[in-house]
């Protein structure tokens, strides 16, 4: 080796030294929306030392670099344009990206040093490309769920864990004989195989009440499988990377879980689907409902105001809406919060970006664990689109299937409204007893249009 | 030999990172989860630096192909990632627009 070499050597791997301080930074400084803008530089300056400091290799084809460069920054530009209420597929499509280009280094790296490789080397190699590859498929799926193109009532079939775990432990099995036996090069596409078919069955039974769970287990994995590359190609900087973005995905999966009452294991095996259609099915109870008119006089009455925003309100766009009430009613001095629920709408903190597209300043929007204690004086809990997150059931009926879970505490307001199309029950198919407390009154209506004909009411009497 | 010793090198910078990913992450305000996500997702596709070795050092035509699907890919979550990372976090505003930048001392 020429001491030329060594120099550039040194000099790539101190430019990945500075990348990886500047990419745990902007970890950092996303500790407060105050700081939150300096992640995006610090990350942008330590991605492109890493390129640049990767491209001083010698010998590199830097003709065909370049055209995959430019591929990407041309698919890349769209993805980062996408609107706001399409955030969630979007990352679920990036987490199938961000995995694939694992896996398809993983293979590579397979098929280039086939049979020399170590049992270590093998056994990372085959964590790599199995978590890779059902990450592949399962944030496809997830994606697909997301955007509606796939159904999004979770899918349940008699035995289906037993046939998930069974097609785990054949990949399983695949990758422990190329652990001892590197040279059977015909056995990993298999592996590979099922761990793409895993990845789509592992998804089939989640319901779109679990997707804040998935979405943040599927970035642990994406993270997990980085890391895996790093110890195969032995590179620190993609350890780091890796690691961090798989902390990132666990935690967020552990806040979700936490705010669900349900472990992991629940999660992904325990399908939601089991609806508990014997409640569902019950008798109509009465119910009081209210016209935007009224709706509007008691909000104008009220001093203060918690509204609940949930998935309902992201499918009827009724965010802009929401704002509008939001001025309306601060103009005529009411004390306007947002309480959001951690698992409210399809990833972590998708309300809070939706309000916050809607111009609803950031300190308005107050989590679950601070908010809950100011209900009971609270005037009215206005409830847009949620449902699962506000059901007292939760509270105090065992026999619930969400018996357990934190929810927000809407009912102890002196008066609750629940914007809702119909009195038909929500997405995990759970009966609500909050509709039919003496002070709720039910709003029917599309979200959007019903707060549009308040905001009519409260602006056309004020002047 | 020295596979081993690399093996173990790797093991610590792991375990490292993934405190550091704990503490960091954990202080990360629930209002930001959202780019969060999309912000860990352009910084792990990172992985580029591997595929972009593929492709230049051009070792088999399998690699290659395989490097360059997979340099497209991690572009593509780069440059999106952090495209729509920034736009989210511009869109946060405080209500107290007025005051100081500093203002995280603002009392109540």
């Amino acid at each position: 080796m020429t001491g030329e070499l060594a120099a550039t050597q040194v000099i790539i791997e101190l430019l990945y030294l500075v990348a990886s301080v500047l990419f745990i930074l902007s970890l950092k400084w996303m500790s407060s929306p105050t700081t939150a803008r300096h992640s995006v530089w610090a990350g942008e300056i330590g991605m492109v030392l890493a390129i640049g400091g990767t491209l001083l290799n010698r010998g590199l084809d830097y003709r065909l670099i370049a055209i995959a460069l430019v591929l990407g920054t041309i698919i890349g530009i769209p993805l980062g344009r996408v609107a706001m209420t399409a955030v969630p597929q979007r990352t679920a499509l990036s987490h199938a990206f961000g995995a694939l280009c694992v896996t398809l280094v993983g293979s590579a790296e397979f098929y280039l040093r086939t049979p020399n490789i170590s049992r270590f080397m093998m056994s990372v190699l085959s964590l790599e490309v199995i978590l890779g590859g059902l990450t592949v498929t399962g944030s496809l799926m997830a994606a697909g769920k997301l955007q509606e193109i796939l159904p999004q009532r979770p899918l349940t079939y008699k035995g289906q864990n037993l046939v998930n775990f069974l097609l785990l432990a054949v990949a399983v099995a695949i990758a422990v004989f190329l652990v001892l036996h590197p040279e059977a090069k015909s056995l990993f596409p298999f592996m590979v195989l099922i761990a793409l078919a895993f990845g789509v069955l592992l998804i089939i039974p989640i319901g779109g009440a679990d997707m804040p769970t998935v979405i943040s287990l599927l970035n642990g994995y994406a993270g997990l499988s980085a890391a895996a590359m790093g110890f195969v190609l032995n590179s620190k900087l993609l350890i780091i990377a890796g690691a961090l973005d798989g902390s990132s995905g666990l935690i967020l999966s552990i806040i979700m879980s936490k705010a669900m009452n349900r472990s992991f294991t629940n999660v992904l095996f325990g399908a939601f689907g089991q609806v508990q259609t014997s409640a569902a099915a019950g008798e109509a109870k009465p119910v009081r409902s209210a016209t935007p008119e009224e709706a509007a006089a008691i909000l104008s009455a009220a001093n203060r105001v918690i509204i609940v925003p949930g998935y309902g309100m992201a499918v009827a766009q009724a965010q802009h809406k929401v704002r509008e009430l939001y001025d309306a009613l601060t103009k005529r001095g009411v004390d306007v919060r947002f309480a959001i629920h951690p698992v409210a709408g399809r990833m972590p903190g998708h309300m809070n970006v939706l309000l916050a597209e809607a111009d609803i300043p950031y300190d308005r929007l107050i989590e679950m664990d601070e908010i809950n204690s100011d209900f009971p004086q609270t005037d009215v809990a206005l409830v847009i689109g949620a449902n699962d997150v506000t059901n007292p059931a939760a509270r105090t009926d065992a026999s619930s299937p969400i018996y357990g879970m934190p929810i927000l505490d809407v009912d102890k307001a002196h008066t609750v409204m629940v914007i809702k199309r119909s009195m038909n029950p929500g997405f995990a198919g759970i009966d609500n007893p909050l509709y039919y407390l003496d002070n709720t009154l039910m709003l029917f209506g599309d979200a959007k249009a019903f707060v549009g004909s308040i905001v009519r009411e409260l602006t056309g009497g004020h002047g | 030999m020295n596979g081993s010793s690399d093996l173990i090198n790797a093991l610590f910078i792991f375990v490292l990172a993934g405190f550091i990913g704990f503490e960091v992450i954990r202080r990360v305000s629930p209002l930001l989860h959202t780019p969060l996500m999309s912000l860990t997702n352009a910084l792990d596709a990172i992985a580029v630096v591997g595929a972009i070795m593929l492709v230049g050092e051009h070792k088999s035509t399998l690699a290659t192909v395989f490097g360059f699907i997979a340099v497209v890919a991690a572009t593509s979550n780069i440059v999106g990632g952090f495209m729509i990372t920034d736009r989210m976090l511009k869109m946060f505003k405080s209500s107290h627009p007025a005051a100081k930048p500093a203002a995280k001392s603002v009392t109540n």
